[in-house]
């Protein structure tokens, strides 16, 4: 695939400081992990939040980059049907031969070792209160060493996913510039994995199979966390934007603009959806729904006019509570921070929003987009859940991720730390007593 | 039943990537898409089953 055009020097360093923000939405996605569990676990999420984002960058600086690789650089093809279809980069471990300056090649690296890092946080929310840290970050290795960097070289590193344009006449290829498959839809499917291969908190299911409510432990953390994401988010769209769709820097102002809007719509829309469901609106379902419209933005904040981008958020907005409902009520999934139903299913709409509100397709050619970002679907369904599964439930064979009941009933924190995160608090009787 | 599942995920797509590669009208390309993807929902709804299931038993 042709590499993408080279970046003027202040695309460059606008492109740079716009990637700058990124860590940001981790920041805020371990805040809000953190307030959607247990107090008694709440140190043991920020620690886990710390070692994933350490070790996702180390895997894919030694093996990520080398499979993902980046438009317009070395890979593997199959010739099938007389046409080339790259399926996953040729670059040497540990970066050797990139010169890390301002190029674009350079600038993806950035961009994804942050970005491989948010992936890895997603799972995190999913496992709360009983995923131990070893397995924590043993997972990680594999999302940043394997399951993340093909998906990423399919979408944005000049893989078949990005040539569908080209080969087969389906718009402009697969579009996903902020990563609402790349990372959002890869994170959320390995938080499902992650659910099912843990099984549920002990206590949060009667014999009967009904759900208790188990809350997190402070909405402020989950709120503040929604602030920090949604700078985070900003420059995510944005630095992919420049780097992967090779959008002219002069419109990251729209970005922004959609960005802000996706998440404002559907946060209100999930505060109007809890209200008219509860009586009042749910804090931390709210929150869920500002992340799952940031979400939602990320494949499509370039191409949107802002009344679109209010309406992916509103949908947004409308579908989190009730896929978050139907989980925990209906099929028995104890998902604690809703990642599931934020991230991945945010990110599938997000996906196909591109196909039905922008005007994203190639000129002449926008009829085939949807077909395009339908297969993208279809591959994170068929191709990285079940990649995601059976490398999580290989480990877990070879290395238990589900803490031992003690380290349940005890707390995370005191378990596996040894001290808990609030010292000073009062502990309350029944977060002891078995369940 | 669980295997079941994430075999037909797997088919799905398979049947997906196969009508892209092999079939030269859009027709017969989208009607095949879309036949996968509902493959792979029928693969996702088995595997959703399957955990309903093993929990149940566990308990």
């Amino acid at each position: 695939m042709a590499p993408s055009p080279p970046l003027s020097e202040v695309s460059a360093l606008l492109c740079f400081l716009l990637i700058l923000l990124v860590p940001l939405a981790g920041v805020g996605l371990a805040l809000i992990n953190c307030g959607l569990g247990r107090a008694r676990s709440a140190a043991h999420a920020m620690l886990a939040a710390l070692c994933v984002t350490a070790v996702a960058a180390i895997v894919y600086v030694i093996v990520g980059f080398a499979w993902q690789g980046a438009a317009g650089r070395p890979e593997h093809v199959l010739i099938v049907g007389g046409k080339a279809w790259g399926w996953i980069a040729a670059e040497p471990f540990f970066l050797r031969g990139l010169r890390l300056d301002l190029s674009p090649a350079a600038l993806v690296v950035l961009l994804q070792l942050f970005s491989v890092g948010l992936a890895g946080l997603i799972p995190l929310s999913s496992g709360a209160d009983r995923w131990r840290l070893g397995a924590t970050c043993a997972s990680t290795a594999l999302l940043a060493g394997c399951t993340y960097p093909l998906f990423a070289h399919w979408a944005w590193g000049g893989g078949w996913l990005a040539q569908l344009g080209a080969n087969c006449g389906l718009g402009r290829g697969f579009l996903d510039g902020g990563g609402s498959g790349a990372i959002q839809v890869t994170g959320g499917l390995t938080a499902l994995s992650i659910t099912w291969i843990l099984g549920p908190r002990r206590g949060k299911f009667s014999a009967e199979g009904l759900p208790a409510a188990l809350p997190g432990h402070s909405a402020v953390l989950v709120l503040v966390g929604c602030l920090f994401a949604w700078i985070g988010w900003i420059g995510l769209n944005s630095g992919g934007a420049i780097l992967f769709l090779s959008v002219e820097p002069a419109r990251v102002v729209l970005i922004a603009v959609n960005t802000t809007l996706c998440a404002a719509a559907s946060g209100l829309t999930t505060v109007v959806v809890t209200r008219v469901r509860f009586g009042r609106p749910d804090a931390s379902l709210s929150a869920n729904g500002w992340v799952a419209g940031l979400v939602a933005s990320s494949a499509a904040a370039a191409f949107m006019k802002p009344a679109a981008a209010i309406i992916v958020g509103g949908v947004a907005g409308i579908v989190v509570p009730l896929v978050a409902d139907l989980l925990e009520f209906q099929l028995a999934i104890d998902d604690p921070g809703g990642a599931i139903s934020v991230h991945a299913v945010g990110g599938l709409w997000g996906l196909l929003a591109v196909a039905l509100l922008t005007d994203a397709g190639a000129p002449g050619k926008s009829g085939g987009q949807w077909l395009a970002q339908l297969v993208g679907m279809a591959t994170l369904l068929g191709f990285v859940l079940p990649l995601s599964y059976g490398l999580n439930w290989l480990l877990d064979r070879v290395y238990p991720q589900r803490v031992q009941r003690e380290g349940e009933l005890q707390g995370m924190d005191l378990y596996e730390l040894g001290a808990g995160a609030y010292p000073e608090f009062d502990i309350h009787g029944d977060e002891f007593l078995p369940r | 039943m669980k295997l079941a599942g994430f075999l037909l995920l797997v088919a799905g797509w398979a049947i997906v990537v196969s009508a892209l590669a092999l079939l030269p009208s859009a027709g017969a390309r989208t009607a095949f898409a879309l036949a996968g993807m509902a493959v792979e929902l029928l693969g996702l709804a088995l595997a959703v089953r399957s955990h309903l299931v093993l929990e149940a038993e566990g308990e």
